[in-house]
């Protein structure tokens, strides 16, 4: 590992005025992605500031919305009784996501900011990674793909956005508050993150040294009827190969309202505004379903090995549609 | 904001700092608090809380696997929740109260976890087993061990190459009847 001078904030303005400063100086939350990159040799800040003494944690409630602090780890926010309550697809998406280990350690905030699970972009000894280095080329789209992106990608890159929480968070508008050098301002997660087109190597719109310090989650009346599911290559503790989180407001078997987002297949958390549209004032049933899961994957880009992705994923959003249109009472 | 880099850097009451001789490789000054026990260690900066317990302070039930966050053999607890000790950086876990595996029998008395895994033959090389009972430890702390489901579910952070995952669910199941 590349040594760094550690250096623990135990003031938001001064941590962000020391990221800010210094090109080459990371924050720490969880480290469950920060740290395992600079053992592999991926990242290698000469300084890392320890956010974890921030008074950045803590959930608070009002009728609208939940607000929480960048810093609440994930097993945190999965305990809070109106997470449960009122956006089970997020307490779903939070405990079918690592383990309950990582989930004491990892942050909301770095939960979002976590960096691709591509193979080549884990390995600096392959040459070719775009993403890594800037112009190098992309590994893997002449390689092996399994969990990489089919919708969203570019000749450039095709790494997947793996969060699952961010999902559900995309589905229902969550809005991020970040602290700059010049002051806070708020981003929809809907346009936090870039697709990578011709620069894989930014992946979202934060500059350097700002800090994301809470995350606001609208309580739409939508998320108390909602589901998550996430299919993978092994019952549990893995990541998704393809997952569906779904809101639905229904009157009389017709849909009113759809929330819909994907994981496991973009480049970036992926809205299903296509999907939405389909659903928005159809009947709720088989076919509208099917028309929906089409219009949600008919940008897909598949390679020879993702190419089961674009029916799985299909097949993913289908079951938690009948799913949650099932569980009207 | 102190600027740790050890001994070596001091913050005046004007805010400049001053270094001493720097060292090649920037060192911290840490204090662990383990097993009830306190611990000051100067260690380089990127030392990890695995291997600042099993290299530094000689405490090696916590186990490395994959150094990666992946298999769980290095579970320890931190104010009583259990993280891997892997992915943790030493100089971070200052100020927290640290349990491993040796801290769960302090007399040599097995806790009642250590006697079911005993009990039920739950390990067979036992390199994951440490990890296995701290994550069993805190399982049953969190209320997750309620069901077969359950348990499969939340001890699937700790993966056992021996595959004596039916022993180690019997043993949790009887430790919970027992407790
Ligand atoms: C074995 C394993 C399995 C996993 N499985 C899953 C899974 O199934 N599903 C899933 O969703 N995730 C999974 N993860 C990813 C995990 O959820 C993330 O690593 C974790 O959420 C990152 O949070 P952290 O607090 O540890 O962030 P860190 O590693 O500390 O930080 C991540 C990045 O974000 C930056 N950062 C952190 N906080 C802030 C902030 N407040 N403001 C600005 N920048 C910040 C850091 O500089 C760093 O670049 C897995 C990880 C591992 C190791
Ligand atoms: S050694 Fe820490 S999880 Fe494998
Ligand atoms: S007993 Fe050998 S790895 Fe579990």
């Amino acid at each position: 590992m590349h040594p760094f001078e550690y250096v623990r904030a135990t003031d938001s303005d001064q941590a962000v005025a020391v990221v800010t400063e210094d090109p080459s100086a990371s924050y720490l939350a969880g480290g469950t992605t920060q740290l395992d990159l600079m053992k592999d040799g991926v990242l290698d800040p000469d300084r890392l500031v320890d956010i974890t003494r921030l008074p950045l944690g803590g959930i608070s409630h009002t009728d609208s919305s939940i607000r929480v602090g960048a810093l609440t780890t994930m097993e945190e926010l999965a305990a809070d009784p109106v997470v449960r309550e009122r956006l089970p697809f997020v307490w779903e998406a939070l405990l079918l996501g690592a383990s309950t280990q990582l989930r004491n350690m990892a942050t909301i905030g770095g939960n979002l900011l976590q960096r691709a699970r591509c193979r080549y972009f884990r390995d600096p000894t392959v040459a070719a990674c775009n993403k890594r280095s800037p112009g190098s080329g992309c590994a893997a789209i002449a390689g092996i793909q399994r969990m990489h992106a089919i919708l969203g990608t570019s000749d450039h890159c095709i790494a997947l956005h793996a969060s699952d929480v961010a999902v559900p968070l995309t589905a229902l508008d969550a809005l991020l508050h970040v602290q700059g050098a010049d002051g806070t301002r708020t981003v929809p997660l809907t346009q936090f993150y870039l697709p990578p087109g011709d620069t894989p190597h930014i992946e979202n719109v934060l500059r350097h040294g700002e800090l994301i310090t809470a995350v606001e989650i609208p309580l739409l009346p939508a998320a108390a009827r909602s589901h998550y599911i996430k299919v993978r290559d092994r019952v549990s503790y893995e990541f998704a190969l393809t997952s569906a989180g779904v809101a639905l407001v229904q009157e009389d078997g017709v849909i009113r309202e759809a929330r819909v987002a994907l994981g496991g297949v973009g480049t970036v958390p992926w809205r299903a505004w296509d999907a939405e549209d389909v659903l928005r004032d159809a009947p709720a049933g088989a076919d509208t379903f099917l028309a929906a899961a089409r219009a949600a994957l008919g940008g897909a880009r598949p390679l020879p090995g993702t190419a089961f992705k674009v029916e799985l994923a299909q097949r993913t959003l289908i079951r938690t549609l009948e799913t949650v249109a099932g569980a009207e009472s | 904001m102190p600027r740790n880099r050890g001994a070596m850097t001091q913050v005046d009451a004007a805010g400049a700092t001053s270094t001493g001789a720097a060292p090649e490789v920037p060192q911290v000054e840490v204090t662990l608090t383990v097993n009830d026990t306190e611990h000051h260690l100067r260690l380089d900066s990127r030392v990890t809380l695995l291997d600042a317990l099993r290299d530094h302070l000689g405490l090696t039930g916590a186990k490395k696997g994959c150094d990666q966050g992946a298999c769980g053999a290095c579970t320890v607890m931190a104010d009583g929740k259990r993280v891997v000790a892997c992915l943790a950086l030493a100089a971070q876990y200052e100020g927290r109260r640290i349990t491993t595996i040796e801290g769960l029998a302090p007399n040599g008395e097995l806790h009642p976890m250590q006697a079911a895994f005993a009990r039920h033959d739950a390990f067979q090389c036992g390199y994951c087993t440490p990890g296995q009972i701290m994550s069993a430890v805190s399982l049953v702390a969190e209320g997750r061990a309620g069901s077969e489901e359950d348990i499969r579910e939340f001890m699937s952070g700790n993966l056992c190459r021996c595959g004596a995952y039916p022993n180690i669910r019997a043993a949790i199941r009887d430790a919970l009847a027992e407790g």
